[in-house]
């Protein structure tokens, strides 16, 4: 037996949309034999995971606050991928914005007068700086031909040490009995709430306005037409003036940009000073979430509130039913790899057939 | 420093890259075969679980260290089918493959917390292993360390010495052209993710059996990460693997033992030492051979239908 | 449609979810580690199992484990949106994130452990480990045969350094010149590079092991080598019974339990609370592996410090430097001791800034 697998000539709009759902469903299923197996009622579960963080605006908020970073990195990691460039640093890239963006927070510290400047400011830095680590293996890539995909996965634990020995060090409050985290910073230096007491702040609105912003540079302008065929046919992207390089270092920038805004936003958001680590892995579920949303925009958006979605709904399954953690993880990583493995129904036509190797046809 | 210091450090330094050399010789014939299975670290620390859990229900080490290489297997299993099978992205597949392992670990390690068993048995042959200065570190050390070398020895033959290991390299240097001269290219790569994954199992299975023989969730603790850089840093050899995790684990013991003789350094900027090094290592490989290209195999990360 | 769907959904949820007891106290916790981590996180659970069996019929509790810093806020205010009147937030980091979410539930009690910034509703509550570290240094001080003892180290805060600080008076108290070595790890846990600590200092003569990190694999590999170590957090004999010699246990059940019943019968308020070995909230394991006169010693020791007879930083405290931090017959104050940020005289190690 053999799995045959037969592109199709174009994609089948109805098994793209179709497939998500079906891993989806196969996957509730699983867990659900799963969740039975440690004495929970699988509907209890499926409700307290999928629909009750949905039934509350407070959740909600919440839904949208993990999602916003996880969409508007994935949206800048989707223009790396779709041009065949293998950007797996997000990770470095969110905290070196969130530490360079933050250090002007501390920096200004206690300002006083005009501070309108303060925020833009940090959240600049923050931006700019992801775009300059980002160029750090575009540029090795493209002077030595250096493989991207492990200069920036490297470069991550790099970042990952600097934010620690600058929390820890010299970025500490000096009134903070040498704990490690810098002063809370000033009201001028944070991204303000939506509405009194809620959670929700601007960056969610950055975040979307920028996902939406990188919808049209994708769909409506020459480079997001380049960027869309480089990777079936770089001949393609060279005739519309964007050469290998160009088009490295153009990628490598807007995905650099984007989790260094993302990262700063989080900082001057939720978190509000700088601390030794500032990121539950947002960079890598990103390349999670760019791959399940087809590396389409709106496909990313969609990804991130599910991924967000599962992630709080299994803090509400330990509170509620008192599953482990560890069952969501699980939950997780099945669900990412039967949507993963279910995109081979849309690309090609799957038979199982007898017999051995599929012989060449060349 | 006595010759025995001496002897203590190079066996601890050793021990500390054992379990990065097994898992980083599976992942290099992964790579090899053109698979970049990024889930080593999930697979390590679900070897670390299950390799602990059966050791205690049998009571026999080496049962330990088959299931965790078996947990490790199974785990890279799905991957393969994944990858290989339905020619889903490789790198996101073993990002998902990450999250499942840790997720997984805990629930199967959750009933062994706070057990202990006794480290796996050292070699002992009287006089060799008693002889001053070597024979601890040559005669002294548990099966892990001697499977360790085996490995680094046999990928080395098996990669270069063999038809087969020469069919692994072409399919992961072209699958296309390999592909159509009638290689079973799924196979091989299969089969070669199937080896990575029961490797990094085994990996685990080594520190909670004979590193740090208890389980503890999470006690890989980025090794399989270190792993996956030690493959890129050696550029792809086995014996160059040994060498740098030698290197990489030399650096972390040499540090504790340096602040231990009273030298201190930045704590953040030693453990980044390893990361940086591989960069600097890819950089001067591709200076070095500016003419000859990249020395990554080819097809590395990229997926592969037939029938293209 | 909508409005019948969510009716509907209300419904299900309404009748799956637990019976209403308003009487009952809800308590929370939220863990930066897992709670097998056999260590820190650990502990803290012990104290809510603690509290549930305490109490029983009285309160429910509820725990999120491996919560990260940068998570923590929503971590919390699902708890106190949950229905908990009562939060324990058990980790350092936890601090401004409880702050912001009591601000926004001026009924619910929080409880932040190691931290120092409180509101009204915000109690903070820590224990005197370095009477415990003093403890140990006294009996390492007694049975050191190379006069060399190895010190795993986390992170150089305060906690840490006051630690270091109590242990070496302690083993001067008793041996002015005995040595230790310290190693930062810059983790606090790690079994893998905890144990490669351990083996470096035993490589380098140490023959007594103790530990600020929160895993067993430095007593593991003193015990591997037939040398002696201290265990952390919580009881680590089972790992090493011929090694161990006692253990700095954590134990938060007495006041977890007393806070609960304060919050149940309307005494709670907003406080700092430090206690050590007196009030119970450091135990020591049972002394083990040493000889009578060390245990007798020890006994002793801690019999003085729960009187009071007994100050780790009584004066005179002279700093690395030969500067006096604390005059003759004096007592370091305890903003002192909180932000104790050099070593003691005698220590050869530079502290890590």
């Amino acid at each position: 037996m053999r799995l045959d697998l037969r592109p199709r000539s174009r994609r089948s709009p109805l098994l793209a949309a179709l497939s998500p759902v079906l891993a989806f469903a196969g996957a509730v299923f699983i867990g659900g034999i799963a969740v039975a197996l440690l004495g929970v009622s699988p509907a209890a579960a499926f409700l307290t995971y999928f629909v009750t963080p949905l039934s509350e605006v407070w959740s909600l908020q919440e839904v949208a606050l993990k999602a916003a970073p996880l969409a508007l990195i994935a949206t800048g990691l989707a223009f790396c991928y779709r041009a065949n460039l293998w950007n797996i640093g997000a990770e470095g890239q969110f905290v070196v914005g969130g530490l360079a963006g933050g250090w002007v927070g501390v920096a200004t510290h206690g300002s006083e007068g005009f501070t309108l400047w303060i925020l833009p400011l940090m959240l600049l830095v923050g931006t700019l700086a992801g775009v300059a680590y980002a160029m750090i293996p575009a540029l090795l890539k493209v002077r030595l031909g250096v493989s991207e995909i492990l200069t920036s996965l490297m470069l991550v634990y790099v970042a990952e040490l600097l934010l620690d020995y600058m929390a820890r060090g010299p970025l500490r409050d000096p009134a903070g009995y040498n704990f490690p985290q810098s002063v809370a910073f000033d009201g001028a230096a944070r991204l303000p709430y939506l509405a009194e007491g809620e959670t929700l702040h601007a960056g969610v609105l950055i975040a979307f306005g920028a996902v939406a912003l990188a919808t049209l540079v994708l769909t409506r302008t020459l480079f997001g037409f380049a960027v869309r065929v480089v990777g079936a046919s770089p001949r393609a992207a060279r005739f519309a003036g964007f050469s290998d390089a160009r088009m490295t270092f153009a990628a490598f920038a807007i995905s650099g940009g984007a989790a260094g805004l993302a990262g700063i936003a989080e900082v001057a958001g939720r978190i509000g000073q700088l601390q030794p680590t500032i990121s539950p892995g947002y960079g890598f579920t990103a390349i999670i979430v760019a791959f399940l949303g087809r590396l389409s925009p709106p496909g990313i958006l969609v990804a991130a509130l599910v991924i967000a979605l599962t992630t709080i709904g299994g803090e509400a399954a330990q509170i509620d039913l008192k599953l482990p953690l560890d069952l969501t993880r699980a939950f997780q990583g099945l669900l990412l790899g039967l949507v993963l493995g279910a995109d081979v129904l849309a690309r090609f036509h799957v038979r199982l057939v007898p017999g051995g190797p599929a012989s060449p046809r060349a | 420093m006595s010759l025995d210091i001496v002897q203590m450090v190079l066996v601890t330094v050793v021990s500390a890259a054992t379990p990065l050399i097994i898992a980083a010789m599976g992942e290099l014939v992964a790579e090899r075969a053109g698979v970049l299975n990024l889930g080593v670290e999930g697979m390590m620390v679900l070897g670390a679980a299950v390799g602990f859990a059966v050791a205690v229900e049998t009571g026999s080490t080496l049962l330990g260290a088959v299931g965790g290489a078996g947990a490790g297997l199974a785990l890279s299993a799905l991957f393969g089918l994944l990858t290989v099978g339905l020619a889903a992205n490789q790198v996101a597949s073993g990002l998902a493959l990450t999250i499942m392992g840790l997720g997984l670990s805990g629930l199967a390690g959750a009933s062994y917390v706070g057990l202990k068993r006794e480290p796996a048995p050292h070699l002992h042959i009287p006089v060799l292993s008693d002889l001053p200065g070597v024979g601890r570190l040559l005669f002294g050390a548990d099966a892990f360390v001697y499977v360790a070398l085996a490995l680094v020895a046999g990928v080395s033959w098996f990669l270069w010495r063999t038809r087969a290991g020469l069919t692994l390299r072409a399919i992961g240097d072209d699958h296309t052209a390999t592909h159509a001269l009638g290689l079973p290219v799924r196979k091989v790569r299969f089969l070669a993710v199937l080896f990575g994954g029961a490797c990094a199992g085994l990996a685990g299975a080594y520190l909670s059996l004979a590193y740090t023989p208890f389980w503890a969730p999470a006690m890989t603790a980025g090794r399989g990460w270190i792993a996956l850089a030690l493959v890129v840093f050696a550029s792809w050899r086995p014996l160059r693997v040994a060498a740098g995790a030698l290197l990489f684990g030399g650096t972390t013991v040499l540090q504790l033992h340096a602040q231990a003789a009273g030298l201190g350094l930045p704590g953040q900027a030693l453990s980044a030492l390893p990361y940086i090094a591989t960069i600097l290592a890819l950089v001067l490989l591709s200076l070095g051979r500016r003419q000859g290209g990249s020395l990554a195999p080819a097809a590395l990360g990229r997926d592969f239908t037939p029938h293209r | 449609m909508r409005s019948i769907t969510g009716a509907l959904i209300g419904a299900l949820i309404l009748s799956l979810g637990p019976a209403r007891a308003e009487d009952k106290l809800k308590v929370g916790f939220v863990y930066v580690g897992p709670v097998a981590d056999y260590g820190y996180s650990f502990q803290h659970d012990e104290s809510r199992k603690a509290l549930v069996a305490a109490l029983p019929g009285k309160v429910e509790t509820t725990f999120l484990e491996n919560v990260p810093e940068a998570d923590s806020e929503r971590a919390i205010e699902k708890l106190a949106r949950s229905g908990m009147g009562l939060i324990f937030t058990t980790s350092f980091g936890f601090m401004e994130p409880t702050l912001k979410v009591a601000r926004k539930f001026p009924k619910v009690r929080f409880e932040h452990a190691t931290g120092y910034k409180r509101a009204a509703n915000v109690s903070t509550y820590s224990a005197r480990f370095y009477e415990g570290r003093y403890v140990c240094g006294k009996i390492a001080g007694k049975l050191s045969k190379s006069g060399t003892v190895g010190y795993i180290a986390s992170f150089p805060i305060p906690e840490v350094v006051s630690g270091i600080n109590a242990f070496m008076l302690g083993a001067q108290s008793v041996n002015p010149n005995l040595k230790l070595k310290i190693v930062w790890v810059n983790t606090w846990f790690d079994p893998g590079k905890e144990a490669e600590a351990a083996k470096a200092l035993l490589a380098q003569g140490a023959d007594i092991l103790t530990q600020h990190t929160d895993s067993a694999a430095p007593l593991q590999e003193a015990e591997k080598q037939g040398r002696l170590a201290f265990g952390q957090s919580s009881d680590q004999y089972r790992f090493a019974p011929k090694a161990q010699l006692t253990s700095i246990v954590d134990d938060w059940s007495h006041y977890v339990v007393a806070e609960a019943k304060a919050a149940l019968d309307g005494t709670w308020k907003s406080q700092d609370t430090w206690q050590g070995i007196k009030d119970g909230m450091v135990v020591l394991a049972p002394f083990t592996n040493m000889p009578d006169d060390v245990k007798a010693l020890a006994e002793e020791t801690k019999a003085g410090i729960v009187a009071g007879r007994i100050h780790p930083f009584r004066g005179p405290v002279t700093k690395q430097d030969g500067t006096v931090a604390v005059k003759d017959g004096e007592i370091a104050p305890d903003p002192m001791i909180l932000g104790m940020n050099w070593y003691v005289k005698g220590i050869d190690d530079t502290l890590p800034q």
